[in-house]
Order: C-alpha cells, then sequence, then structure tokens
C-alpha cells in the first residue's frame, strides 16, 4: 500500500541525505521525495511516499524518528488528505491537432506556459491519478519532456475515523 | 614512564579550567573545543594529529587531559569504545582530516552497532577549501553518517560549544552511540567568547526514560501468570546500568535468564537462573528455553538473527514482552505482544515492585534436564591444547573477575562459552559489527578506564594480526594488559563454516603466522609461547604477574569447532552437535 509521510525536519545541511540514505540502507523505496521551506526558517517539511506492508511502514516511522534533525513524522494513511503533484510536460502539438489538443488541457484544467511551432509545455497540478491519466492522454502525440514534483500533501479539517499515525522519538 | 607516556605527574590535582577570564573574553575555536571536553567531564582522550587539527593539538599540549596515542586512527577508536564499555563513560577520539577521519570508519561502526557512546573529532580542511578535493579533503559527515547516531561540522565558531554539548548528550543518553563533530581547521582559529552554559538546540531529540504504566503492569501481569517465562537479556541493561534491577526480578519472580553476546555479565552466570548463551553458538539449555516458553520477556535486546535463528519459528508460543528504550527496535524482527519503550534501569525497577514469586517447578525442572543432558563442553581427554580449556583456565585463574576483551570468531565464542562473568561491563567484545582486530585495542581502553583491574583479551590469531601494532601503544603507557592468542593458523570461523558447508574446501582461510612471543619481545611485552597442554595453568599464571604487555601465544589444537551450532536460517532448537555434548556429560 502506498503511504505518504509528511516529515517536518530541522532545516540543516545534511538532513535529506540522512533521510534518503536512511531509506536506502534499510532498503525502503521511496516513491517520491519532495522537500519544501515551511512558515518557519528553521523547519522544512519533506513529504514522502512510501510503498509497503504496515510493518515496513511502522519502521520507516519509527526510523524516520529516530533521525535526530527530524522533528515529527506523520503518516497520511486512513485520513482525508488533499494531496497534489505539479507536472510540467512538453508533447508534440502539430497545428492541425491544436484545437483538440487545446481542448484536452481545458479539460484537465492544465495551463499551457510555452508553446512552439512543432510543440507545446503544460503545467498541470492535481492528484497523482490525474496527472497519470494527462500523460497517457499526452502520449500519442509524442512525449518530448516530462518534469514532476512529487507528491505534496495536508490533511483536512475534518478527521475521518482511521485518525492519523503520528510518530515521535517518544512512541 | 618513558617519555611521553602519560600525563605528567606535576598536571594532577591542577584545576581542570584552562584560563580563567569574563565570559565576553575571545578564545580560539580550539580553545573552546579543549575547554567544552574538559567541562564536560573528559580527563582522558584517545587521537592521532595531523595537518588540521593542529590547533586543537596545541591546546592540548597543556591541557589536563590524559592522552592515548594510538598507531592507528582504528585502534584509537576501538580504544575509545573500550574505554566506554568499561567505565560507562564517554569515550572521545581525535583524527585528522581526510585519512584520519576515514580510519575512524570501522571503529564508529562498531560503536554504533553495539550502541557505544563515542564522541569523535575531527579536523576538518579550510572551509573556504571543502568541496575542492583540497590535500586530506574528505567528506566526513557524509562518510560517517551511517555508522553514527549523529553528525555535524562545526562552520561557525559561535555554535562550536554547543555542538560539543548536543554531541555528549546525544552520544550518552536514550539508546547510545557514536557522534562526529566535523572541524575546520579555520574554525579551530576563530575566535568568539564562550558560554558553558550555552542551551543546547535538539528539537527532533526527544528522550522517552519512564516506560509507560498501564504496558508495565500489563508486563508484570504476564510474568505473574506465566508458567515457562524466560528473560531474554540484552547490552541495553549493561548500558542501564540495571544489573542489581535485573537480579532483583529473577530472583522475585523466579525467571530463568539467558543473554546475548552484549548481555553476558549483566546476570552472574554462576546463579541457578542463568542459562547463559542464546543463539547461534548458545547453549543448548538456553535454547530450548526459548523454543518451548511461553512468555519472552526481552530487554534492552534488538532480535538479531544470530540470536533469532529462523524467525518465524523463533519462540513461536510465546507472549513477548520487549522492554527497549529505542523504539524503533521494537517489532522490527519479533512482533511485541507487550512493548515497553524507556529505560531499563526504570522499568525493572517498576517491574520488580509488581511481580510475584512463584515456583514453577516443572519448568525449572525442565530446564535442569537439559543443563544436565547438554552441558557445555569440549573433549578435556584431549593431549592437544583445546581452546576452551585454555579459557576455562583463563577463567579459574583470574577468579572469574577480569575484564575479558576478544576480536571475533571461535576464539570470540568459546569465551562467551567457557568464562563464566560475573557482573556487567565485565565483557568487551564487538557483538553487531564483528570486528576483528577489536580485542587488543579494546583492552587498551579498557585499562586506561579501570587501572587496577585485571584485563586479557583473548584472541584469535588473525584478529591479533589485524591490529597488533596497538602492542607498542600498550607497551609505551606502560599498561599491564594481557593477550592471549588462540592460535590455530586459521581464520577458524571460516574456516569451520568451510568444512560445514562448502566441503572442506579451505579457501584463502589460513596465513602463515609469525612468532609472536618474538613480535611481543620486539615491541617491548612480554612474550610466552605454550605448545604443551601441561604448561597453559603455568603461563597464564605468569602472565598475570606481568607488570608489562604480556602476549601469551597458545598453539591451540588447528581445527576444533565451536559447538553446538544452529546453523544459518535454522530455527533454535535445530542445533547441530548435541551428540557430542551429550558424550561429554
Amino acid at each position: 500500500m502506498k503511504h505518504i509521510i509528511s516529515a517536518l525536519v530541522e532545516n540543516k545541511p545534511g538532513v535529506l541525505a540522512h533521510v534518503s540514505g536512511m531509506f536506502a540502507a534499510r532498503a525502503f523505496n521511496i516513491d517520491s521525495l519532495v522537500v519544501g521551506r515551511t512558515e518557519d526558517p528553521q523547519l522544512s517539511r519533506m513529504t514522502i511516499v512510501v510503498v509497503g506492508d504496515d510493518r515496513v511502514l511502522e519502521q520507516v516511522r519509527k526510523q524516520l524518528a529516530k533521525i535526530i534533525p527530524v522533528v515529527k513524522v506523520q503518516d497520511f494513511a486512513g485520513q482525508a488528505v488533499v494531496a497534489r503533484d505539479l507536472m510540467l510536460i512538453t508533447f508534440a502539438a502539430p497545428a492541425e491537432k491544436r484545437p483538440e489538443i487545446l481542448a484536452l488541457i481545458e479539460t484537465f484544467k492544465g495551463n499551457v506556459v510555452d508553446i512552439g511551432q512543432k510543440t507545446i509545455m503544460v503545467e498541470i497540478s492535481g492528484p497523482e491519478e490525474k496527472i497519470e491519466a494527462f500523460i497517457e492522454m499526452c502520449r500519442p502525440y509524442g512525449i518530448k519532456n516530462v518534469a514532476r514534483t512529487g507528491t505534496i500533501a495536508m490533511p483536512r479539517q475534518e478527521k475521518t475515523a482511521g485518525g492519523q499515525q503520528e510518530t515521535t522519538n517518544e512512541d | 614512564m618513558k617519555s611521553d607516556s602519560s600525563r605528567p605527574a606535576d598536571s594532577a590535582g591542577k584545576s581542570p579550567i584552562l584560563k580563567s577570564g569574563p565570559l565576553t573574553a575571545l578564545r580560539t575555536g580550539a580553545d573552546i573545543a579543549v575547554q567544552a571536553l574538559i567541562d564536560q567531564g573528559v580527563d582522558t582522550m584517545f587521537g592521532y594529529p595531523g595537518g588540521v587539527v593542529l590547533p586543537f593539538f596545541d591546546k592540548l599540549y597543556d591541557a589536563p587531559i590524559r592522552f592515548i596515542i594510538p598507531r592507528h586512527e582504528q585502534g584509537g577508536a576501538h580504544m575509545a569504545d573500550g574505554y566506554a564499555r568499561a567505565s560507562g563513560k564517554v569515550g572521545v577520539i581525535v583524527a585528522t582530516s581526510g585519512p584520519g577521519a576515514c580510519n575512524l570508519v570501522t571503529g564508529l561502526g562498531t560503536a554504533m552497532m553495539d550502541s557505544i557512546p563515542i564522541v569523535a573529532i575531527t579536523g576538518q580542511v579550510r572551509t573556504d577549501l571543502i568541496g575542492n578535493d583540497a590535500f586530506q579533503e574528505a567528506d566526513t559527515t557524509g562518510i560517517t553518517r551511517p555508522v553514527t547516531k549523529y553528525n555535524c561540522i562545526v562552520k561557525d565558531v559561535k555554535d562550536l560549544a554547543r555542538v560539543i554539548k548536543e554531541a555528549f548528550f546525544i552520544a550518552s543518553t536514550g539508546r547510545p552511540g557514536p557522534v562526529v563533530v566535523d572541524l575546520p581547521v579555520d574554525v579551530q582559529v576563530a575566535k568568539t567568547s564562550y558560554d558553558p552554559k550555552v542551551e543546547m538546540r535538539l528539537p527532533g531529540y526527544r528522550l522517552k526514560t519512564k516506560g509507560h504504566s498501564r504496558q508495565i503492569s500489563m508486563a508484570a501481569e504476564a510474568i505473574n501468570k506465566s508458567e515457562k517465562p524466560v528473560l531474554y537479556v540484552g547490552g541495553g541493561v549493561v548500558i542501564a546500568n540495571a544489573g542489581e534491577e535485573l537480579r532483583a526480578l529473577a530472583k522475585k519472580a523466579h525467571l530463568p535468564v539467558t543473554m546475548t553476546l552484549l548481555g553476558l555479565g549483566s546476570y552472574d552466570q554462576n546463579e541457578p537462573e542463568s542459562l547463559d548463551m542464546l543463539g547461534m553458538h548458545g547453549t543448548a539449555y538456553a535454547n530450548y528455553a526459548v523454543h518451548e516458553c511461553d512468555l519472552l520477556i526481552a530487554v534492552g535486546a534488538r532480535f538479531d538473527d544470530r540470536v533469532t535463528g529462523k524467525l518465524k519459528t523463533f519462540a513461536a508460543n510465546a507472549k513477548v514482552i520487549h522492554i527497549d528504550i529505542d523504539p524503533a527496535s521494537i517489532a522490527k524482527n519479533v512482533r511485541a505482544d507487550i512493548p515497553v519503550v524507556g529505560d531499563a534501569k526504570y522499568i525493572l525497577t517498576e517491574l520488580v515492585n509488581q511481580v510475584e514469586y512463584r515456583e514453577r517447578k516443572e519448568w525449572f525442572a525442565k530446564i535442569a534436564q537439559w543443563k544436565k543432558k547438554y552441558p557445555m563442553g569440549y573433549d578435556r581427554k584431549s593431549t592437544n591444547i583445546k581452546p576452551q580449556y585454555v579459557i576455562e583456565q583463563v577463567c579459574e585463574l583470574t577468579g572469574g573477575d577480569a575484564i575479558i576483551t576478544t576480536g571475533v570468531g571461535q576464539h570470540q565464542m568459546w569465551t562467551s562459552q567457557f568464562y563464566k562473568f560475573k557482573r556487567p561491563r565485565q565483557f568487551i567484545t564487538s557483538g553487531g559489527l564483528g570486528t576483528m582486530g577489536f580485542g587488543l585495542p579494546s583492552a587498551i581502553g579498557a585499562q586506561i578506564a579501570m587501572p587496577d583491574a585485571t584485563v586479557v583479551d583473548i584472541d584469535g590469531d588473525h584478529s591479533f594480526n589485524m591490529t597488533l601494532t596497538e602492542l607498542r601503544t600498550a607497551v609505551q603507557y606502560e599498561l599491564p594488559i594481557k593477550v592471549c592468542i588462540m592460535n590455530n593458523g586459521y581464520m577458524g570461523m571460516v574456516r569451520q563454516w568451510q568444512e560445514l558447508f562448502y566441503n572442506k574446501r579451505y579457501s584463502k582461510s589460513y596465513l602463515a603466522n609469525p612468532d609472536y612471543s618474538k613480535v611481543a619481545e620486539a615491541l617491548g611485552a612480554v612474550g610466552i609461547t605454550v605448545e604443551k597442554k601441561a604448561d597453559v595453568p603455568k603461563a597464564i599464571k605468569k602472565m598475570l604477574t606481568e607488570k608489562m604487555p604480556c602476549v601469551v601465544d597458545f598453539h591451540v589444537e588447528p581445527e576444533e569447532n565451536v559447538w553446538p551450532m544452529v546453523p544459518s536460517g535454522k530455527s533454535l532448537h535445530e542445533m547441530d552437535g548435541l551428540d557430542l555434548l551429550e558424550s561429554m556429560a
């Protein structure tokens, strides 16, 4: 099962290497890992998508929490979250197909951010499935380049029955 | 005392303050680092100088710190480790950048796997050269990250005092471990004021020492109900200084106790409750007891593969209580029915208050049967020198009171089987990483920490080969350490596996050894060679009276094996070699 793990970490050099090194050393699989600053300049947030069973995920949470510059770890499994991925995609867009391409982009609520003689670049955000679906729709035209941010996520206001699993060093 | 041996006599008794003055006085980074170490209670350090740690070493010139110079940084790291294991204090090692720091890696990894508190200070090239492949530059924090509990580079002298304070705190609390502080040379000469009361900033480091009271009650209830319990004790009890609490629990509730390699010493093996060591080369009675128990009480142990054998069948019918300070150790390999996170000393104390005595007549009778049927043994009638015999003799002639260190391999297992340990911190061995060459330098560290103790390194010939240069260190500091080499010419454990699993094809497991007594003498130590069984006790007695380091080279039975043995991947009760033990009974 896919889990979205959110880790609040100290904004210090070496933290990313420590976290990614731990994942590699313990043979955990990372689907994606996103790091960005938070409103507090001392802290960054890492959003890590991990695939594994409950036993693996328990270890992932505990091993993350054990890393000293990691302040707090949350696993959003079983919780209502907003999860978003941002993609830039460039694909072939010959003049005769542009009307249908633009309609496709419109349907996916994408933005055309660059346009050339032969290609078009689109910015699109949303849940991962939407991004994947858009890639599939573009494939027949001939994809040139894809850049994706990986998932970031935040829990919704109302908690669902599953609740969230939080891990700190105190667990 | 030789020229540059230990601390000069006249510095003893001096106030441990380098300079006095107002807090605002500017001091160099090197000065602050040395002062911060002294303020952490450091009076002994190990280390090797080099280019970019010269400002730091200059400050050590007149610091009230006993400084031990190894012959290789790896040796220094193992010395700091042995010092920490013997004393319970933080071991401190200093090395220069590049090769100096790289040479620490094995020592750090050894300490990391066995949860030993070490602070390593490494020099680093100037901050403006970092990343430029400068002379003796290495990415020390990058290289040591997986083998440390924490590490960091100090790029601003203003952070230095705080970082050193944090380093000692992290190394010595929770589940202890090594910490590296990387110190660029320009930071060592930059100046700032020193505040010994500087506050630590560790928002991600929270400690839980008190176990959850409801979990503790549940554990006590499970113990009180159990018909066939076993206490399975690891190095965590030694680290937590919880030997007395363990004894109180085992005596009050009446529980059999088995120990891991690192747990040896936490419970007196001469006591009737002791089942000695469990696992791959554990005793038959410990392994059977764990296999058949209905309650396994794990304390400060991490269910290592050498302990559990096949995980699926490990204590398959038992409820598992797992007491550990590291939440990540719990349920990592084996499910825990009652996890208790916290300090072993605290939790064991609470448990003692809540448990009741229970006779468990049948269970103890069964254990007694196993002990009778499969006692530890070897061919005592052999006219050759059996390594087990040597170790039994060392145990007897030291009254079972010596601090014992080992290398890694057969001799290490025989030591764990045939030396009967009485108290925590008496057995110093590399369990997790299994570092050959650990025995001699860790014995040096232990002797520095415990000058009045008898310290014996029971070593293998090839383990000894790896770090024997440190014998000169022991000579220089006039440390009366003893080295007993179980010299069989082989890398014994490799040979044993080749015999058992590779059709006796002894591929590259034999080395031609030097005459160790001559090596010892050339290095200034006492050397003894023993080739006859009858000479063993005499040689050990002579060794124990020596005031200088003494190496005894025992030419032991070359192809002796360690029994019993749970082959890798087998269940604990599927031991080989039981017929042999039975025939010795």
